[in-house]
């Protein structure tokens, strides 16, 4: 579905990204885990089309979207997550809901797909009419995903959707995110905690200071050595 | 007593008409400053092209104000996407103070071309509505001040519709708060920035007609005074807060009515500006606006 050929990428002359290249199969949870700093963001930005890849290709779904400008990607079905949720804080959380589905005109499905994100994320309904700026952390991050969903991704892309949550919503969070995946959306998530991240992935890539160390089926990796003493906890 | 409270009554409607227009061209002012930072310096220029469009097509092509009125506001909006298009666009990621310098020229620029292009002279913007005056009681208001009002009115309450009920206005107020956050809605911003400077070219254009009409003369440097005002005014409401523009406009107005009425007419812009430096000491987010950290 998803596949990059060895993007670089640069912040002015920092040079960000060295040549990574990951796949995405159709239907798989890919997890991306690694340190702060790692790159891990900065290549989901990339992907997105919130940046440029200095060389390199992004192919998505067998066409070539290196350069194609973020509005325009998500229109072919890549929608991104953004890390630290990034809802419209200024505005209701149907107003949200509704900007996430500003691509599409077919009123019937925005409205179907609205009831089913409600069904989703009950706590969501409850507030529909609240300003979203005064929801909690873990009901901004289900804001976030259920704007996303509002634009019916293919390929979902979640940057630290755990990140400054207490576990228990974490969880709740994660088994969201695989209900997603069973309905056919493929998910890549980046994710600082690796632990979680590596029970739900089929397939993992290990991210360091903008190199791809490892990679793997999550099972292999979150048996090896290595990741078990970096990311795991030993 | 009796002829303090007619005169403030009078002061208050003189004011009102004369701060709508300062809201109009302050609305511009904040929607443009909310959507890509930037305090547009050749703001009020747009509102003298404004005038200019509307005093051609009433002496051109003979039409009356309704018509002249939706022309300069299509031109300016014209005028408007174009100046983004090829002066601010390029500087979108310079440093403020780079593009800031840049509106400044641009402001030059646009008196200037125009002195060169329609001559420096005053013109006479032809009197579209014949001047009737209606007394209430002790009271006067006259034809043009009506026609301000209710103009200004039927705007702000369109504007206001477009912001927060249209697929449009929503997108424009998620650019404005987020745009990296817009863009991965799929909302293309360049496409919304042209509609914002559009959106408030075409107002102050309005508000140049409205002035036009009002004063019955307008030049190419007509201006610069009311967008340095529309600028305070937009900085009493809290620059980016487009009902803030709205109340800052028709509080400078009646400000400067009462000081031109109950004191002197030469302190006038002194009042205006004293508000500026009053703003900015006690209140500098404006008074609709929240003190907000910067994000780090």
């Amino acid at each position: 579905m998803l596949r990059v050929e060895d993007i670089n990428v640069y912040y002015g002359a920092i040079h960000a990204i060295k040549g990574i290249s990951l796949d995405v199969p159709d239907g798989e949870i890919v997890a991306l885990i690694g340190s702060n700093g790692a790159g891990k963001s900065t290549t989901l930005r990339t992907i997105s089309g919130l940046m440029r890849p200095k060389t390199g290709r992004i192919m998505y779904d067998g066409e070539d979207i290196t350069g194609v400008p973020a509005h325009k990607i998500v229109g072919k079905g890549l929608c991104q997550v953004p890390e630290g949720r990034h809802v419209f804080a200024n505005m209701t959380v149907m107003e949200n809901l509704e900007l996430g589905a500003y691509l599409r005109n077919d009123k019937e499905g925005i409205a179907k797909d609205m009831e089913a994100v409600f069904e989703k994320f009950p706590r969501l309904l409850e507030r529909k009419d609240q300003i979203s700026g005064t929801l909690s952390g873990g009901e901004q991050q289900m804001l976030a995903m259920a704007r996303a969903l509002m634009s019916r991704p293919k390929l979902l892309l979640l940057d630290e959707p755990s990140m400054g949550l207490a576990p228990l919503l974490v969880k709740e969070i994660f088994n969201i995110i695989k209900e997603i995946n069973a309905s056919g959306t493929t998910v890549l998530l980046v994710e600082q905690n690796a632990n979680m991240a590596l029970s739900i992935a089929d397939k993992a890539y290990v991210l360091e200071t903008g190199r791809i160390t490892l990679s793997g089926t999550a099972a292999e990796l979150a048996s090896s050595e290595e990741v078990r003493k970096a990311y795991l906890g030993g | 007593m009796d002829n303090f409270l007619q005169q403030f009554c009078q002061q208050l409607i003189n004011g009102i008409s004369l701060g709508s227009i300062y809201a109009l061209i302050a609305l511009g002012y904040t929607m443009i400053y909310g959507i890509i930072k930037l305090i547009n310096f050749a703001h009020g220029d747009i509102y003298m092209i404004g005038a200019y469009f509307g005093f051609f097509a009433t002496t051109q092509l003979g039409v009356g104000f309704i018509p002249a009125i939706i022309i300069a506001m299509a031109g300016a909006a014209i005028v408007g996407i174009i100046i983004e298009r090829i002066a601010y666009r390029p500087m979108r990621n310079a440093p403020r103070i780079a593009i800031l310098i840049t509106a400044i020229g641009v402001s030059f620029f646009l008196e200037y071309g125009m002195i060169l292009l329609v001559s420096p002279q005053p013109r006479t913007f032809p009197a579209v509505f014949s001047p009737t005056v209606y007394h209430m009681g002790p009271l006067v208001a006259n034809s043009q001040q009506l026609v301000i009002l209710i103009s200004a009115l039927i705007l702000m309450v369109t504007l206001s519709y477009i912001v927060n009920s249209t697929k449009a206005g929503k997108a424009m107020r998620a650019v404005s708060f987020d745009a990296d956050a817009a863009r991965l809605m799929g909302i293309n911003i360049d496409k919304v920035i042209s509609m914002t400077f559009a959106l408030g070219s075409a107002l102050a254009a309005a508000g140049g007609v409205l002035v036009g009409v009002y004063y019955n003369s307008i030049d190419p440097l007509m201006g610069m005074m009311p967008g340095l005002k529309a600028f305070v005014a937009a900085v009493l409401g809290g620059i980016g807060i487009i009902p803030g523009a709205m109340m800052g406009g028709i509080i400078l107005g009646v400000v400067e009515a009462m000081v031109s009425g109950f004191l002197s007419s030469t302190f006038r812009d002194a009042a205006a500006f004293g508000i500026l430096i009053l703003i900015l000491l006690y209140k500098p987010a404006g008074l609709l606006g929240k003190n907000v950290r910067e994000k780090v």
